[in-house]
């Protein structure tokens, strides 16, 4: 009798609570912080704190700079425009997170290559902070003087956001020069230093880290750089039916209608998901803008529009 | 000194460490390794083998640390609370088998313990491997089950076995209470022994200096067992280092356990 009484309350205890909780919910809806933050900013004493588990704290920092990362990069894609200030509208965590994870294990191969290549994303699909990323690979191979992958990180670095192609060649060089690095990495940084700068070489570049990448993250990104060359390929074509077509009738179009009613093209043309191309009506060249996941598109080999802000150099 | 004896006192207290659901972290482990791989693999990057190394040879150490300063600070004190101290002393058993004993007592449950979670550590991680394609392996920097991982495990038993000793030594004279928060605090201590030894920078020539470099040498050194880490990224950690670790440990626990036998051996439980 007592037992059934006492597993009476207890149950209309925990039954009041789930009821009272569920309640709560719906009456006063939970506010998320708007706000990011990061609490400890030195690794440094971060691993003091850690005693002998630096290397867990190191996984848990390199956990939070990966869903920082994509929930910052998952909110500008779907639109959401983060709150000034949030620490989510400029990436402004991302950083401090991987010099922590990589400060309280200083051989985090991964937090280096990826956080590098996170870095480096340009605005908005990352911070757009090469500076930071080649800090982030110097750190690492000041640690680890045996991973050429950093150098050659760093070259890619160079060439694919800063597009400084002479230094690309240089840290290539270097890459070379650590043993164990492979035997066609002379020969990169060769190619880089005779062709720099066109679209041939960055689809050489980017055959090579996938066809080479360890990583399936690397081998996918790498992957995703090709379509996007061959969407570039095909912006070009279209940017120069579309000359053909201004100076063959006069008109200058801003839609691809006027070209395929004068059977110029067969039907809209798309990227590969299905977006529509645009025409900018100043320049009357093609073009693809948001949702598509390929914009903005690589501008190799093309003048750079007029009003183009200068990219951020990292300081040598 | 009798052997008999001391394995039946040893045997006694790994008893009741069964009895205090000690295997229950066991299950604690067990989940928390099985759950993770599972989990990590959701919200990371392809790191989740190097995770699951790490979280496994912390979570040896933390589950394995709080058995040896709970159970170790209840070895003496228990026997005192529930009075059967008296029985004890007044059997044909010298003081120091007691002691002795119970030290090689928990010593074995740790034992056990820890090759029950590495065994589950490595399955977990076989697993892991087994459905990873070779490809994928071949960025790993060590193989999922690699054994050199064990020389990491090997180290942990013997921190914690230092642990147990220092629990052992204060039970002896100090309540369960503060036993157990001097046993905590040296440990905690004992991974800044470095900061220890390089304060002399800080003080200059003052006579605080001594202090501070006595007190290096006289903590015990936490962080010489820690080679977590290295073996985790497939560093190597030479035998020699293992040996000259395993010797300090060692030294260590003896002179703690002959404190703790002097002390029990000089208390009066009239």
């Amino acid at each position: 009798m007592r037992t059934a009484l006492i597993a009476l309350i207890v149950a209309a205890g925990l039954a009041s609570a789930i009821a009272l909780q569920s309640a709560r919910d719906r009456w006063f809806p939970e506010v998320a912080s708007p706000v990011d933050e990061i609490y400890f900013t030195s690794g440094e004493a971060l691993g003091r704190m850690a005693l002998s588990y630096k290397s867990l704290l190191a996984d848990v920092y390199w956990i939070r700079a990966v869903q920082y990362f994509g929930g910052t990069r998952l909110d500008w894609k779907n639109g959401v425009v983060p709150a000034p200030g949030s620490g989510r509208s400029s990436y402004d965590l991302l950083y401090p997170l991987l010099d922590v994870a990589t400060t309280l294990d200083p051989s985090f191969n991964i937090a280096y290559r990826f956080g590098a290549t996170f870095l480096a994303e340009g605005y908005p699909n990352g911070p757009g902070r090469p500076d930071q990323a080649v800090a982030l690979l110097d750190k690492g191979f000041a640690n680890n003087p045996r991973k050429w992958q950093y150098l050659y990180d760093k070259a890619f670095v160079y060439y694919w956001a800063v597009r400084d192609y002479r230094q690309a060649a240089h840290w290539f060089a270097e890459a070379a020069k650590v043993p164990n690095s492979p035997a066609w990495m002379p020969g990169l940084a060769a190619f880089m230093m005779g062709q720099g700068g066109d679209r041939r070489s960055s689809r050489f570049l980017w055959r090579q880290l996938r066809d080479t990448a360890e990583q399936k993250y690397v081998r996918e990104n790498a992957e995703f750089h090709l379509q996007q060359l061959d969407v570039a390929d095909v912006a070009d074509r279209l940017t120069t039916l579309l000359g053909q077509y201004v100076s063959q009738t006069g008109d200058r179009p801003t839609s691809f209608e006027p070209l395929i009613r004068a059977g110029w093209l067969r039907g809209q043309p798309t990227d590969p998901d299905g977006v529509p191309f645009t025409i900018d009506p100043t320049t009357t060249r093609a073009r693809l803008d948001r949702p598509s996941k390929y914009a903005p598109l690589p501008d190799e080999g093309m003048p750079p529009p007029p009003d183009a802000a200068p990219r951020q150099a990292p300081s040598r | 000194m009798n052997v008999a004896t001391l394995r039946r006192i040893a045997f006694a207290v790994f008893r009741e460490s069964v009895r205090d659901r000690v295997p229950y972290s066991l299950v604690g482990f067990a989940l928390l390794v099985m759950g993770a791989s599972y989990l990590i693999g959701q919200v990371t990057a392809g790191q989740d083998v190097k995770i699951i190394k790490d979280l496994g040879l912390a979570a040896m150490s933390i589950f394995g640390l709080f058995i040896a300063v709970f159970i170790g600070i209840g070895l003496v004190s228990k026997e005192l609370e529930r009075r059967s101290i008296y029985s004890l002393i007044a059997k044909p058993v010298r003081r120091s088998e007691l002691i002795l004993g119970k030290y090689a007592g928990l010593v074995f449950t740790i034992a056990v313990n820890v090759a029950v979670m590495t065994a589950v550590w490595y399955l977990v991680l076989g697993y892991m491997s087994w459905m990873e394609t070779e490809a994928f392996k071949q960025s790993w920097e060590a193989p999922a089950t690699d054994p050199r991982m064990l020389v990491a495990v090997y180290l942990i038993v013997i921190q914690l076995m230092l642990v147990i000793a220092i629990a052992l030594f204060f039970s002896t004279f100090a309540e369960p209470l503060w036993a157990a928060v001097f046993t905590l605090a040296l440990y905690v201590a004992g991974h800044f022994s470095a900061d220890l030894k390089h304060f002399e920078v800080v003080v200059g020539d003052s006579p605080l200096r001594f202090i501070t470099t006595g007190l290096y040498y006289l903590l015990p050194n936490m962080a010489m067992f820690d080679v977590k880490n290295a073996v985790v990224h497939a560093q190597p950690v030479p035998p020699a280092y293992v040996g000259v670790a395993t010797a300090y440990g060692a030294c260590y626990i003896v002179a703690l356990v002959a404190a703790a036998v002097w002390i029990f051996g000089r208390r009066d439980f009239k």
